[in-house]
C-alpha cells in the first residue's frame, strides 16, 4: 500500500503537529508514503474564485506528477481533497478542457492522462486499509471517550465530485473510524457544517460564532473531544476557540484532535510524537483518560 | 413499504411552548415521495398537519423542507432514497426562516433579500422605441441561474445565515449575478459596489451547502465567486475579502505554496494596526505552543515552474 503523499501547506505551517502524526501512524499501519515535495498548493478554492483554470492547471500538474510516480495521491486535508476532487471531475468531464490544460503543462514536460486516484487518509483507512485491519492495530481502544466528528465542508460536498455514489461509505467514514478505535461517536448536526475558517480574516465575528456553535453543541451532547480530518477546521476550532468562548461569554475547552492523532492514540503511540502538546486547547485532561502503552 | 415519518410540529396557537416531534407510521408505495407520504398523513391520519405544496412536479418551489437535516423539494425526493435503517425519515421545516406552522416556513426574509439586490433591469439613456433587445448569445450564460425556482432550499441550509441574519444569502446573490450579467442592464458598477458591502458577497463561507441542496443546479456559491472576481476586476478591492483573494494568489505564485504568516498581514494591510494587534493574542498562544508557521517561508522545489503557469494562465478564463 503505497501513496504519493500530498501534505498540503498547513501540515507544515499552522498545524505542524499534523505532519509527524500522519507519518508515524502510516508507518505503523504499513502505509508507505513518497512525499510530493514539488507539488503546489491546490488553491483551496480561493485561487479558484479568481481563476478556476489556474487552479485546475496547478492540480492537473500535481496529478501528472503522481501518474509519473505510478501512485495514487494521499491527502490529509479535507480542503485539499475537495479542491482536487473538483478539479479532477472538471477535467474528466471535459476532454477538450483537459487538452487545453495539458498544453499548459507541456512546457514542463508533464502530461495528465486522467487516471489519477486522489484519496484522503480518512478514505484510505476505510477503503484500502479496511476497518477490520485497522481494529487489529488498536492496542489501546479509546473506551469511554466520546468523540464528535467534524468533517470539513470540502470532503462532504458536493457529493458528485467526491465519488459518494461509488463509495457510499464515505458519508459516515469518520464515525466508523471513531468506532473502530473504540471510542463512542457523538452524533451532532454540526458535523457537516462549516467551521468558519474561510471567512476568518473577512468577518471574524461570524467565523468565530460558527466555532462557538459547533463546539458548544458537541460539548452539550457530552463530547470529550472533536475529531477532524481537516487542518483548516482545526486552525479555527482549536486556535480560535478562546475567542469563540469570549465572544459567547462562556467557557468551552473542547480539545480538537486531528484524525491521525486519534488513530495514533488508539495504537498506543506517544502523544508528544503526535504533537498533542501543541494544541491551543489543552489535551492534557483528555490524555489522562487514555492509557498510553507506547 | 413501511415508513415512520418523524415530523417537527409547531402550532403558534397552542398553549404548549415551542415545537415537538410527532411520529406517523405509514404503509406507502415503493415509488412514493416524501410529499406523497405527508399528504397521506394530512388526508388520512392527522388533518392538523400543515405543509405547503402546489405543482408536485418540482416546478413551483413551494414544498421545500428539511429531510434528514438537509433542505429538499419533497415532491422530487423518493422515500426509498432517504429512508434510514430503522425505517425512519426526519422531516422539519426550512431553517434560517421563522416557522408559521409545522412544515410551513415564513418566506418573508427570503423575499426581502431578493428585493434588496434590486432584481430589475436598470438601463441607462432613453428608452428604445420598441423593446430592449438581448441577443441569444449574450443571455446563454444566464440560463443556469435563471432556472432558480425560488424554493428557498439554499437559504435554509446556508451556514453563513445561521450566524448572521444580515447576510444576503445564496438565492438573492445568485439573482444579483443574473441582473449584473444581463446585457440590457447598465447599473454594473453600482451593483458591484452594493453587493460588496457588509452582508454581501464576501461573507459567503464557500461551504457549498447551497450547491449541494439546490434542486435546479443553480450553484449559487459559484455565482457568488464570480461576483467576487467581477468586483475585484471593477476595482472594488479595498476590503479584506478582495485582499485575501489577491494575497493568497500572490503568495502561491511566489513560492508554490501558501505562506500562512504573511496571508493575514497582507489581508489586513501592513499598516492596519488595530487588526494586526487583534491577531497578537492568537499569535502569542500559537507561539507558546510551538504552533507557528516557519518565519522563513520555504518555496517548493521548482517554484519557478508554478510561477510560469501563473504567467501563462492569469488573465485567461
Amino acid at each position: 500500500m503505497k501513496y504519493a503523499f500530498f501534505p498540503g501547506c498547513v501540515s507544515r505551517g499552522g498545524c505542524p503537529e499534523l505532519y509527524p502524526s500522519v507519518v508515524n501512524v502510516c508507518e505503523r499501519i504499513g502505509i508507505e508514503l513518497e512525499v510530493m515535495e514539488g507539488a503546489a498548493c491546490t488553491g483551496a478554492g480561493v485561487l479558484q474564485e479568481k481563476n478556476q483554470r489556474l487552479g485546475d492547471s496547478l492540480n492537473a500538474r500535481t496529478f501528472a506528477m503522481a501518474e509519473a510516480m505510478g501512485l495514487p495521491i494521499m491527502t490529509i486535508c479535507s480542503t485539499c481533497q475537495g479542491t482536487m476532487s473538483q478539479a479532477h471531475k472538471r477535467l474528466a468531464d471535459d476532454p477538450a478542457y483537459m487538452a487545453e490544460i495539458n498544453e499548459i503543462l507541456a512546457e514542463e514536460g508533464l502530461e495528465y492522462k486522467g487516471e489519477v486516484v486522489v484519496k484522503h487518509l480518512l478514505w484510505i483507512l476505510v477503503e484500502d486499509v479496511g476497518l477490520e485491519t485497522l481494529k487489529k492495530h488498536v492496542t489501546n481502544p479509546l473506551v469511554g471517550l466520546k468523540m464528535a466528528p467534524f468533517y470539513g465542508c470540502y470532503i462532504i460536498r458536493p457529493t458528485g465530485a467526491l465519488g459518494f455514489e461509488e463509495h457510499p461509505e464515505r458519508e459516515d467514514s469518520l464515525e466508523r473510524v471513531i468506532e473502530a478505535l473504540g471510542a463512542e461517536v457523538v452524533e451532532f448536526a454540526g458535523k457537516t457544517r462549516c467551521c468558519g475558517f474561510p471567512i476568518l480574516t473577512i468577518n471574524e465575528r461570524n467565523s468565530v460564532a460558527m466555532v462557538a456553535n459547533h463546539t458548544l453543541d458537541a460539548k452539550g451532547l457530552g463530547a470529550d473531544a472533536m475529531v477532524t480530518p481537516c487542518p483548516l477546521c482545526h486552525l479555527n476550532l482549536d486556535g480560535f476557540q478562546p475567542k469563540a468562548a469570549a465572544q459567547s461569554r462562556t467557557t468551552i475547552d473542547l480539545p480538537i484532535l486531528h484524525l491521525p492523532q486519534v488513530v495514533g492514540l488508539a495504537m498506543g503511540m506517544d502523544p508528544k510524537a503526535m504533537g498533542l502538546n501543541k494544541h491551543i486547547i489543552s489535551t492534557k485532561k483528555l490524555l489522562s483518560r487514555v492509557a498510553v502503552s507506547a | 413499504m413501511e415508513v415512520t415519518l418523524n415530523v417537527k410540529r409547531f402550532d403558534p396557537e397552542s398553549k404548549e411552548q415551542g415545537s415537538h416531534f410527532q411520529e406517523y407510521n405509514l404503509e406507502v408505495e415503493d415509488h412514493s415521495t416524501v410529499l406523497d407520504a405527508l399528504v397521506k398523513v394530512r388526508e388520512e391520519v392527522d388533518g392538523t398537519l400543515a405543509l405547503r405544496c402546489s405543482c408536485r412536479a418540482s416546478i413551483c418551489g413551494s414544498c421545500s423542507m428539511r429531510v434528514n437535516g438537509h433542505a429538499k423539494l419533497v415532491c422530487k425526493t423518493k422515500l426509498r432514497d432517504v429512508i434510514q435503517h430503522d425505517h425512519k425519515v426526519l422531516v422539519e421545516p426550512m431553517n434560517n426562516m421563522p416557522v408559521v406552522k409545522d412544515l410551513v416556513a415564513d418566506m418573508k426574509p427570503f423575499w426581502d433579500k431578493v428585493r434588496a439586490i434590486q432584481p430589475w433591469l436598470q438601463p441607462d439613456g432613453a428608452a428604445p422605441e420598441r423593446e430592449y433587445i438581448a441577443p441569444n448569445a449574450t443571455m446563454l450564460h444566464l440560463t443556469g441561474v435563471m432556472s432558480c425556482i425560488m424554493c428557498g432550499a439554499c437559504v435554509s441550509d446556508c451556514t453563513a445565515l445561521e450566524v448572521d441574519k444580515n447576510f444576503l444569502g445564496p438565492a438573492a446573490l445568485a439573482k444579483a449575478y443574473r441582473f449584473l450579467g444581463d446585457p440590457r442592464d447598465d447599473a454594473g458598477n453600482n451593483r458591484l459596489k452594493m453587493y460588496g458591502e457588509s452582508g454581501g458577497i464576501w461573507d459567503c463561507t464557500r461551504c457549498m451547502e447551497c450547491v449541494q441542496v439546490c434542486p435546479k443546479g443553480v450553484a449559487p456559491m459559484e455565482r457568488i465567486m464570480s461576483l467576487r472576481d467581477q468586483a475585484i476586476q471593477a476595482g472594488f478591492n479595498n476590503n479584506n475579502g478582495a485582499r485575501h483573494t489577491e494575497s493568497f494568489s500572490e503568495l502561491v505564485k511566489h513560492s508554490g505554496r501558501l505562506d500562512e504568516l504573511r496571508l493575514p498581514i497582507k489581508t489586513f494591510g501592513m499598516f492596519n494596526f488595530p487588526a494586526l494587534i487583534g491577531l497578537l493574542p492568537v499569535g502569542l498562544r500559537a507561539l507558546r505552543r510551538g504552533k507557528m508557521p516557519p518565519i522563513i517561508h520555504k518555496s517548493i522545489p521548482g517554484a519557478e515552474k508554478v510561477r510560469r503557469i501563473f504567467e501563462k494562465v492569469e488573465g485567461k478564463k
